[in-house]
């Protein structure tokens, strides 16, 4: 699995990687999904589809994970398809759009509050793309 | 990373960072802690969070921080943070995501021995009245009109609706109302979170807990306070739900944009902030107040259950089984406050996550009966351990922006709590001592361990030598329900 969960005294944080940037945001909502314990229903699949737009990557990423969030929380939805097209231009407006895949959350561990934007920088490595993100459970 | 070479030791309870360390403070940083809690505080960067919110445009004097601080994201928790008004900045980060997490107290002249063989079914009432756990709604659900009348009037909307009583008002920070609260400046996806949540304990560390006054050490102040040794007492732990979450979310995320305007540096993006006067400013101040009120609305319908939980249990089993409020603070606040700073009065805006105001005798705003006493402090140890009620002092409104602590303070991360206790064996334990347990998920639970924490004896006793605080009261937990 692209991620790991890194120590933090009070919260929960994830380290994730990937080989381009579509690929981070689609694994960091994997690795939320895995953080929670989150366990999803066979059937009836659901679709949902939004799309956001921010003024950087970690932003764009910021908004992304909470919609997932808000998705949990007022939905019991969660998503384990996740179709994303992402424009993140250097001095450019970052856009993203996404197609989900998902069903009903059947169980969970833990609810995440808020994704936060401490520590996050999403930064290149031999691995590809990496960010750390801080989550408020 | 911090050093303890890094530090001037200004007491056995108190030490300083100077604002020399860095280049970007704009003034020290100044650790209620004994030696032995500093080592533990250096296992992690809380202190490099305080040395980053020393960094914060405006800030007045020092970044304070007390012995049950530990790591957050950005600010440290267990962090208090002064700005100038109006100009100097406000920092949506520096309050928190659970904005007016807090602890309200309630005391009774329910004796131990009367209440003993009731105990099982209080907590199993306590448990159902008091909704609780991961994605669990309130007990009350409003239209987003009502929820704006709620955020707009706070615990005057409980009292208009028959949930609270004047007494609950009086003996709650800012009587239960923020003033300036603007639900038109909180979102329809907060307000959508909210709606349904409104007397509910939520997750995590929150709880409700049946306690025992154990011993007082100030008869005078805990019959002013309305606490009696021997008899049981109520303490509950929440804050704004799903709607504060949100609105620090909107504002963390709005002010990314608003830092860059204002040509604000910071080292840290969850530190962001804007000029309280600004427009940006105006706006989360406006909707941080209506959180703050959701809150307090939050806990005095968890209130009310609990008063129900009591009155099923032992109305007509005893002559008097009431609840009576002893007071209701906040741990994640912005408030504007006025402090004395090099001899002058000054108005400042006093960030406060995981920090409690701690106001002493004489200081407007508390209710007439603390005005000798100062206002009481509460102070809830870990799962199982002691509670603190104290009262503020003088010197907190000297030397810690009168506030105090909140708690024990995590040492310990969630993981490896989760990895080193197991949330069945820490039940059996806690039972095996006489606490009634009502936990939704034996993980949370685990996560939860005392452990994990620092040990709130330690840090009552640190901002008591500092003279920041004075005892009244300690409690020991009875029953703890929590989701």
């Amino acid at each position: 699995m692209p991620f790991e969960e890194l120590s933090h005294t009070a919260d929960w944080s994830l380290r994730i990687w990937a080989a381009d940037l579509t690929q981070l945001f689609a694994e960091s909502a994997r690795g939320m999904n895995a953080l929670t314990g989150t366990k999803l229903a066979e059937s009836p699949r659901v679709q949902r589809t939004f799309s956001a737009s921010a003024e950087d990557a970690e932003s764009l990423l910021v908004s992304f994970l909470s919609e997932l969030v808000f998705f949990a929380e007022q939905e019991t939805l969660a998503f384990d398809k996740i179709e994303l097209k992402i424009d993140a231009r250097e001095g450019q407006s970052c856009t993203l759009s996404a197609t989900l895949s998902g069903a009903n959350i059947l169980s969970l561990n833990k609810s995440i509050k808020a994704v936060t934007f401490h520590n996050m920088q999403i930064h290149q490595t031999e691995r590809g793309y990496e960010v750390d993100i801080v989550f408020d459970v | 990373m911090i050093r303890i070479q890094d530090l001037i030791r200004i007491s056995d309870n108190e030490w300083e960072i100077p604002q020399s360390l860095r280049g970007d403070m704009r003034g020290p940083v100044r650790i209620f802690a004994t030696r032995k809690l500093l080592e533990q505080i250096l296992g992690d960067k809380s202190l490099e969070q305080a040395v980053n919110a020393s960094t914060l445009p405006g800030l007045v004097g020092a970044v304070v921080v007390m012995p049950d601080m530990h790591q957050g994201y950005g600010f440290p928790i267990g962090g208090v943070a002064a700005t100038r008004f109006p100009h100097g900045v406000v920092s949506p980060g520096a309050i928190g995501y659970d904005i007016n997490c807090g602890v309200r107290l309630l005391a009774s002249t329910i004796e131990m021995d009367a209440a003993l063989p009731h105990l099982d079914r209080l907590a199993t009432l306590l448990n159902q009245y008091c909704p609780s756990g991961v994605g669990v709604k309130g007990v009350v659900h409003v239209n987003v009109p009502e929820l704006d009348r709620l955020m707009r009037a706070g615990s005057r909307w409980a009292l208009k609706n028959g949930y609270a009583r004047e007494n609950d008002l009086t003996r709650t920070e800012e009587n239960g109302c923020m003033e300036g609260a603007d639900p038109a400046k909180v979102s329809a996806r907060a307000k959508t979170r909210g709606r349904e949540q409104i007397g509910s304990v939520g997750a995590g560390n929150h709880f409700v807990e049946v306690d025992l006054v154990e011993s007082i050490l100030d008869p005078e102040t805990a019959a002013v306070f309305g606490l009696h040794q021997g008899c049981l007492a109520v303490q509950i732990h929440c804050g704004s739900r799903g709607l504060g979450h949100q609105v620090c979310t909107d504002y963390v995320q709005d002010f990314q944009s608003a830092v860059k305007r204002y040509g604000i540096e910071l080292p840290d993006r969850e530190l962001v902030c804007a000029p309280m006067d600004s427009p940006e400013g105006q706006a989360y101040l406006g909707a941080m107040r209506a959180a703050a009120n959701f809150a307090f609305v939050n806990r005095q319908l968890l209130a009310f259950s609990a008063r129900r939980a009591f009155e099923e249990t032992f109305a007509g089993k005893l002559k008097n089984w009431h609840l009576i409020q002893v007071y209701d603070i906040c741990h994640n606040m912005g408030k504007i406050e006025t402090h004395a700073v090099d001899g002058k009065q000054v108005k400042v805006c006093i960030h406060r996550k995981g920090a409690t105001r701690a106001f002493g005798p004489g200081i407007p705003g508390l209710p007439p009966e603390f005005q000798q006493t100062g206002q009481p402090v509460l102070v809830p140890g870990s799962m199982g351990t002691a509670s603190w009620v104290l009262a503020g002092t003088e010197t907190s409104m000297l030397r810690s922006w009168g506030s105090s602590c909140h708690g024990a303070g995590r040492t310990m991360s969630r993981s490896q709590a989760k990895h080193d206790f197991r949330g069945d064996v820490l039940r059996r334990e806690l039972e095996g001592r006489g606490i009634k347990i009502r936990a939704g998920s034996m993980s949370g639970l685990a996560e939860e361990a005392p452990e994990a924490y620092k040990d709130v004896d330690s840090v009552v006793e640190t901002v008591v030598a500092a003279g920041i605080v004075r005892k009244v009261a300690r409690l020991r937990p009875l029953v703890v329900v929590k989701g």
